[in-house]
């Protein structure tokens, strides 16, 4: 371990950007205004500043950890077509619609553990054929020949499979659950606000839909992650709406691990052209930072490297983040978008010590695995 | 009561300083590099730079870049860029075509600036460089000339068997502007024998530098870390520029640059480029212990505009030039030209809450976007 010299000093701010820095810091909730005041300000490091400490508070502050998993997208066949996707195909397109089968599958989870993988994380498209004996077959398949754990169906694939299978969400879960399904992805949040979702993704899970199946999973006691995808068409005050049913539901079951944010990748989707202005990496770090201080109630942050590329995704790392996400295998909805990170164990390592941290590869439930000391 | 020996900087010692307008140390320059509180190094950072008159303006210049000749002898290990002249690849463009292409493209952007460096080619005599300078005067004479490191100053002089000073008068009378600030790595003598055993010995850096200075030739100042360097280079490297500052002022601004191992041989040794926190970090130090440097540049070209825009809170206050060649975009099927890609930088200084203003290389005043 380096010698950490580090400052002593409280954040400096202007007043009223200051004001809400210290009441955060005292241990106080900050309000939706006051978020979205973090938000307006363009006080980066004073808001990083009070991020990183009170990320210290909730996680060890000398360590940064990551999994090693793969995206598996079992299908990109999707009735959904919401406007930000550019990875689905339309039911019925024979040229470019998949489902992959289960051999292909298992090869992906071999290969997986082959390289001290430990999860898997399948998520894909609302494919109008598969009802619920698919996934439970499927599941049981995996867990009867692999040891991995499974992180699979983000709350609209969840939906769409109770509403196909006639189910309630309740048994849906329980059946997956018990089909072999450890915790569940919380992609398909985008925005939760209605009038944001009916102009990016109008046939998708609504809001309340999105959070009920998250309640239920909870209740259940299948953890959960939370994401959010922004710099589309919702305003500041969208952003900190979606952050407090976000927090609300954790404040009632605290179920939800880990929040990820990221920002609209546009390449190839119908989006894209109607998007005014994309978000820069400024503010990707200050909505990061802000995340942090408003989910008072959430252990922990991910960066996004995937999406802003690995120098931003490290940096991130010292605004609020404590974890880098996953050293991805394979993953294909991000680069339908255009977007093309590639990293390896090695470079996270390399970055993470790079700021002075100790790497620790995670399971899915962020016990470690391996400490890179 | 006095105490035995000096205690341990930290970063509040060192903000005591900042706040006081005290100059900082080498051992205050180290401590900074050692610290991982990258934020904690940021705010510092923007302090210092506020407390010495620097506003919320970011400047940018609109240039063009180009290189004469990439006929190299020198063979740095770092460098992807030469050739020898027999080699694959290897060019030497002729006077009127290089003016040709500049007054074409001056048509097409209007930038303010040319860029020049190039190879130490063996083919060439000085003539050939003051005949450059001042074709390139006489068909842009309001275009700012910043053309050749001091590592070309000194090989004119061996070919010429001419002083520096009187190569440094003599392009300065056929219209050179200022002189760009390459050549420099890293100073101390180690990491130039590592390096850049080619290259003449880094006082002839700053002899090149102090002559253009006293003849009231504007130079820049750079350095190429993230390859063999400590951090005790880093700070000594940066003390040097200071001190030279002292004793000239001709420095406009410092330009901390990130080795790219790639193409290089370093690259096959599996180097690594530096990461996101370490540019931060660079940029903050700098901005502190260079006190008496105006401009610090974020150069985009190199970091990217993402870290660039966030690296404006660690110290910097310049983001370089637009660097537009209309027809290589068009080429590569962009549809990308000069005013989107000031757009493009606008946006992103805007975004950072910062006032971007396009200046010319002196840092008057162009165009300002409130
Ligand atoms: S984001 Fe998901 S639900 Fe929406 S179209 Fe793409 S695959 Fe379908
Ligand atoms: S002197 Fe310049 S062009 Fe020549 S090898 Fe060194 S860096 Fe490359």
């Amino acid at each position: 371990m380096t010698l950490t010299v580090r400052s002593s000093r409280p954040p400096r701010a202007a007043a009223p950007v200051r004001r809400i820095l210290e009441q955060a810091l005292a241990g106080a909730r900050i309000s939706d205004i006051d978020a979205v005041t973090l938000l307006r300000s363009r006080e980066l490091v004073a808001v990083g500043r009070a991020a990183d400490e009170l990320r210290a508070r909730k996680t060890d502050p000398a360590k940064v950890t990551f999994v090693v998993d793969r995206n598996v997208n079992y299908t990109n066949v999707c009735k959904t077509d919401c406007d930000f996707c550019a990875f689905y195909r339309r039911p019925g397109d024979r040229a470019e619609g998949y489902l992959l089968p289960k051999a292909v599958i298992f090869r992906k989870i071999e290969e997986t553990l082959a390289i001290g993988g430990t999860g898997l994380l399948m998520q894909g498209g609302h494919h109008p054929d598969l009802a619920i004996e698919f996934y439970e077959d499927l599941f049981r398949s995996i867990k009867s020949r692999y040891r991995i754990h499974l992180h699979a169906l983000s709350p609209p694939e969840i939906h769409h499979i109770s509403r196909r299978s006639r189910l309630p969400v309740a048994e849906t879960l329980t059946r997956l659950r018990d089909a072999g399904l450890d915790s569940i992805p919380g992609g398909g949040a985008e925005i939760l606000v209605e009038r944001v979702r009916r102009l990016i993704a109008p046939k998708k899970t609504k809001a309340q839909e999105w959070l009920h199946v998250m309640r239920e999973a909870h209740r259940l006691g299948i953890s959960t992650t939370a994401t959010m995808m922004y710099g589309h068409v919702e305003t500041l005050e969208e952003r900190v709406e979606h952050l407090r049913r976000i927090r609300e539901l954790q404040d009632e079951l605290h179920g939800f691990r880990a929040f990820i944010s990221w920002t609209f990748q546009p390449d190839g989707t119908r989006l894209g052209p109607r998007v005014e202005r994309f978000p820069t990496s400024f503010d990707y770090l200050l909505t990061q930072a802000v995340s942090r201080i408003y989910l008072d109630n959430v252990d922990h942050i991910q960066s996004s490297w995937v999406t802003q590329g690995m120098k931003i995704g490290q940096v991130a790392l010292a605004f609020g983040a404590d974890d880098l996400g996953s050293v991805m295998t394979e993953e294909n909805v991000v680069s339908a978008a255009g977007t093309t990170h590639r990293a390896s164990t090695d470079d996270f390592v390399r970055a993470i010590r790079a700021l002075g941290k100790v790497p620790v590869q995670r399971d899915t439930l962020y016990r470690e695995v391996r400490v890179f000391d | 009561m006095a105490t035995v020996g000096a205690s341990v900087p930290t970063l509040d010692t060192v903000r005591e300083k900042v706040e006081a307008g005290d100059r900082l140390d080498f051992e205050d320059g180290l401590a900074l590099l050692e610290s991982d509180d990258l934020l904690a190094l940021g705010e510092l950072a923007d302090l210092a730079r506020r407390l010495r008159g620097g506003t919320d303006d970011v400047y940018f210049v609109q240039n063009l870049y180009l290189n004469q000749t990439n006929v190299c002898r020198v063979k740095c290990k770092f460098c992807a860029f030469a050739r020898t002249a027999k080699q694959e690849g290897a060019y030497t463009i002729s006077i009127a075509e290089l003016v040709e292409d500049a007054a074409r493209q001056h048509e097409l952007t209007g930038f303010t600036e040319i860029h020049m460096v190039n190879g130490e080619s063996p083919h060439v005599t000085f003539e050939w460089y003051v005949e450059t300078v001042r074709a390139l005067h006489a068909a842009l004479p309001d275009v700012h000339l910043k053309l050749y490191t001091a590592s070309e100053i000194h090989h004119m002089s061996t070919l010429s068997g001419l002083g520096y000073e009187e190569i440094l008068r003599e392009l300065r009378d056929a219209g050179l502007g200022s002189l760009p600030g390459g050549g420099a790595e890293i100073f101390a003598d180690r990491v130039r024998r590592l390096v850049a055993p080619g290259k003449e010995h880094p006082d002839r850096w700053f002899e090149v530098h102090d002559i253009a200075h006293r003849l009231g030739l504007p130079t820049h100042c750079t350095m190429l870390y993230g390859h063999v360097e400590t951090y005790e280079e880093r700070v000594d490297h940066l003390l040097r520029l200071r001190d030279q500052q002292d004793r000239t002022g001709g420095f406009l601004a410092f330009v901390p640059l990130a080795f790219h191992p790639e193409n290089t041989v370093f690259e096959r040794r599996g180097w690594a480029f530096t990461s996101g926190a370490e540019d931060l970090k660079m940029m903050a130090v700098s901005r502190l212990l260079l006190d008496n440097i105006p401009n610090l540049k974020a150069y985009w070209i190199m970091m990217g505009l993402p870290l660039a825009s966030v690296a404006l809170h660690f110290g910097a206050n310049d983001v370089q030039g637009t660097v537009v060649r209309e027809e290589i975009f068009r080429a590569a099927g962009s549809t990308i030209g000069s005013e989107q890609k000031i757009d493009e930088l606008v946006r992103h200084v805007k975004d950072a809450g910062r006032v971007p203003v396009q200046r010319d290389t002196l840092y008057r005043e162009l165009r300002r976007w409130e």
